[in-house]
């Protein structure tokens, strides 16, 4: 359903290059993870899935119709919860629709269920600076949810919370995808995560940003921490550690 | 809320007490220095003429920091649109911030006549400076990815600055309109000083003049709590019409 065919990004600000020859296929339903070290990227490959910035050459084709710019079908998640400060939960999940005078009277229903499922119940009228950093995200998270996405992206959405507060939410994640089984491009610096969360992850390596290697993940779901131990995800973490570290392996005492 | 002005109200006390206490065991005299018991004997002697006074700089404040918002609000917006107009527009701002505005004020008096506008110039002149930087800080502060939101939406330009820029701005703003208040009762008193017939600075003048230093000096008392009043008009109606811009009062909660 996404297809990149041949991508390439330059920046003419400082003539930068991000990315080069980047070709990708995503079915729809697919979680695919990409990982790679900083500058290899990552975001920009998003970005352009999003159709928030044009592709230098090549093309982004979803669903058989490139993208010329962004659409209602795709919905972003970012880094930072980047919620409305003035406006409650409810109505920060709402903000999409609202803004492309989508919302319906179903809206601030479905909104209400979404939050439930994420565990927010009860705090539809809070202002976003009266919860933590774990639930900020989750509102975000649901803000994209609630545009009922055909490929969902997120830039790292995880990126700045607390290692538990990361994991608890990565399973849930999963789980409300599985029920909603829409393609997920999901960009991550933990290898673990990728592993974890993804049907296949794409590496990548810097300057300029290419696709190195498109890895399989087999673990059965549903995933969970005790597949950590399992051989299949040591392979495929080692082998992704290999990918981004290349020859320069660390190896401290 | 009365706790923790208590200390204040504690040195605000013992300053006037010290105060009245100086002038009469050093006999200083009152035309130098008045005792806060003749500034408030005088003041209040003359109180319909203070009230008149009072109410003439009032109306030059407001309509000056009226002025103020009306125009800087727009400005700012034309400021932040696009770096071609700010370039263009800074810096004739930063000249108009640079010129005395005493030295401003008699040109503007024969310019424009010896009538309540050029007063309302000269003082918005020197209030809408910090509200038009404040608005720009804001608009321009927005988060990136709050404007990525509003671009995956399709948001319009138009949108974008009253749905997403102009409510982020909101507590810069306020920060800017709490300075313009302050200012703006400096800057009535600087024209009036140049030329008014009515008005706290007029009042000022007139007295020491005659050499009625304690009606001065309740002159300058009324001008300081017209400054405070506003300032703090200014921070309730932030309070009241957007409790999210005010800072933080409950921490969140506990993980």
């Amino acid at each position: 359903m996404i297809r990149l065919e041949g991508v390439g990004k330059r920046f003419a600000r400082g003539d930068v290059e991000a990315l080069r020859d980047v070709s990708l296929t995503v079915a729809p339903g697919e979680f695919v993870a990409i990982v790679g070290a900083s500058g290899c990227g990552k975001s920009t490959l998003l970005r352009l899935v999003a159709g928030l910035v044009p592709a230098s050459s090549g093309r982004v084709v979803l669903d058989g119709t490139p993208v010329m710019g962004p659409r209602a079908d795709t919905a972003m998640v970012f880094q930072a919860p980047t919620l409305l400060p003035w406006a409650d939960v409810l109505r920060n999940v709402t903000f999409p629709l609202r803004l492309m005078k989508q919302a319906g009277g179903d809206t601030e229903a479905r909104a209400r269920a979404l939050l439930e499922t994420a565990g927010l119940q009860g705090f539809e009228n809070r202002l976003p600076k009266e919860l933590s950093g774990g639930m900020q995200q989750r509102v975000a998270i649901c803000r994209a949810l609630l545009q009922q996405p055909r490929v969902l992206l997120m830039d790292e959405p995880f990126g700045a919370l607390d290692a538990l507060t990361r994991e608890e939410m990565s399973l849930e994640l999963l789980r409300i995808w599985s029920g909603l089984k829409m393609a997920v491009l999901f960009v991550t610096h933990s290898i673990s995560e990728a592993v974890l969360l993804a049907d296949r992850v794409v590496v990548m390596s810097p300057r300029p940003g290419r696709v190195a290697e498109v890895i399989e993940v087999g673990l059965p779901r549903p995933r969970g921490f005790e597949q950590e131990g399992t051989p299949e995800f040591q392979a495929a973490a080692q082998r992704i550690r290999a990918l981004i570290y290349g020859e320069r392996l660390p190896r401290a005492a | 809320m009365l706790r923790s002005s208590l200390p204040s109200l504690i040195a605000l006390v013992l300053v006037v007490a010290g105060w009245e206490a100086a002038c009469r065991f050093l006999h200083i005299r009152e035309f130098v220095l008045p005792a806060p018991s003749a500034i408030w004997a005088q003041s209040y002697a003359a109180w319909p003429n203070v009230l008149h006074h009072t109410l003439a700089t009032l109306g030059t404040v407001m309509w000056g920091f009226i002025a103020s918002v009306v125009i800087s609000l727009p400005l700012a917006m034309l400021i932040a649109a696009s770096p071609a107009i700010s370039a263009a527009i800074y810096p004739l701002l930063v000249v108009t911030q640079s010129i005395p505005k005493v030295a401003l004020a008699p040109i503007l008096i024969i310019a424009l006549g010896s009538n309540e506008l050029p007063r309302i110039i000269v003082t918005f002149l020197v209030a809408f400076f910090p509200l038009v930087v404040g608005t720009v800080a804001g608009l321009l502060a927005t988060p990136p990815e709050l404007i990525e939101l509003g671009r995956s939406c399709r948001a319009s330009k138009l949108q974008e600055l009253t749905r997403i820029r102009l409510p982020f701005a909101v507590p810069f703003v306020f920060g800017g309109l709490k300075v313009a208040a302050a200012l703006a009762v400096v800057g009535a008193v600087v024209a009036e000083f140049v030329g008014a017939d009515a008005g706290l600075g007029y009042l000022i003048q007139t007295s020491m003049a005659f050499f009625k230093t304690p009606l001065a000096f309740g002159a300058v008392v009324i001008l300081a709590a017209m400054g405070i009043v506003l300032f703090q008009a200014v921070t309730l109606i932030e309070k009241l019409l957007f409790p999210w811009s005010s800072g933080a009062d409950q921490p969140p909660p506990g993980m």
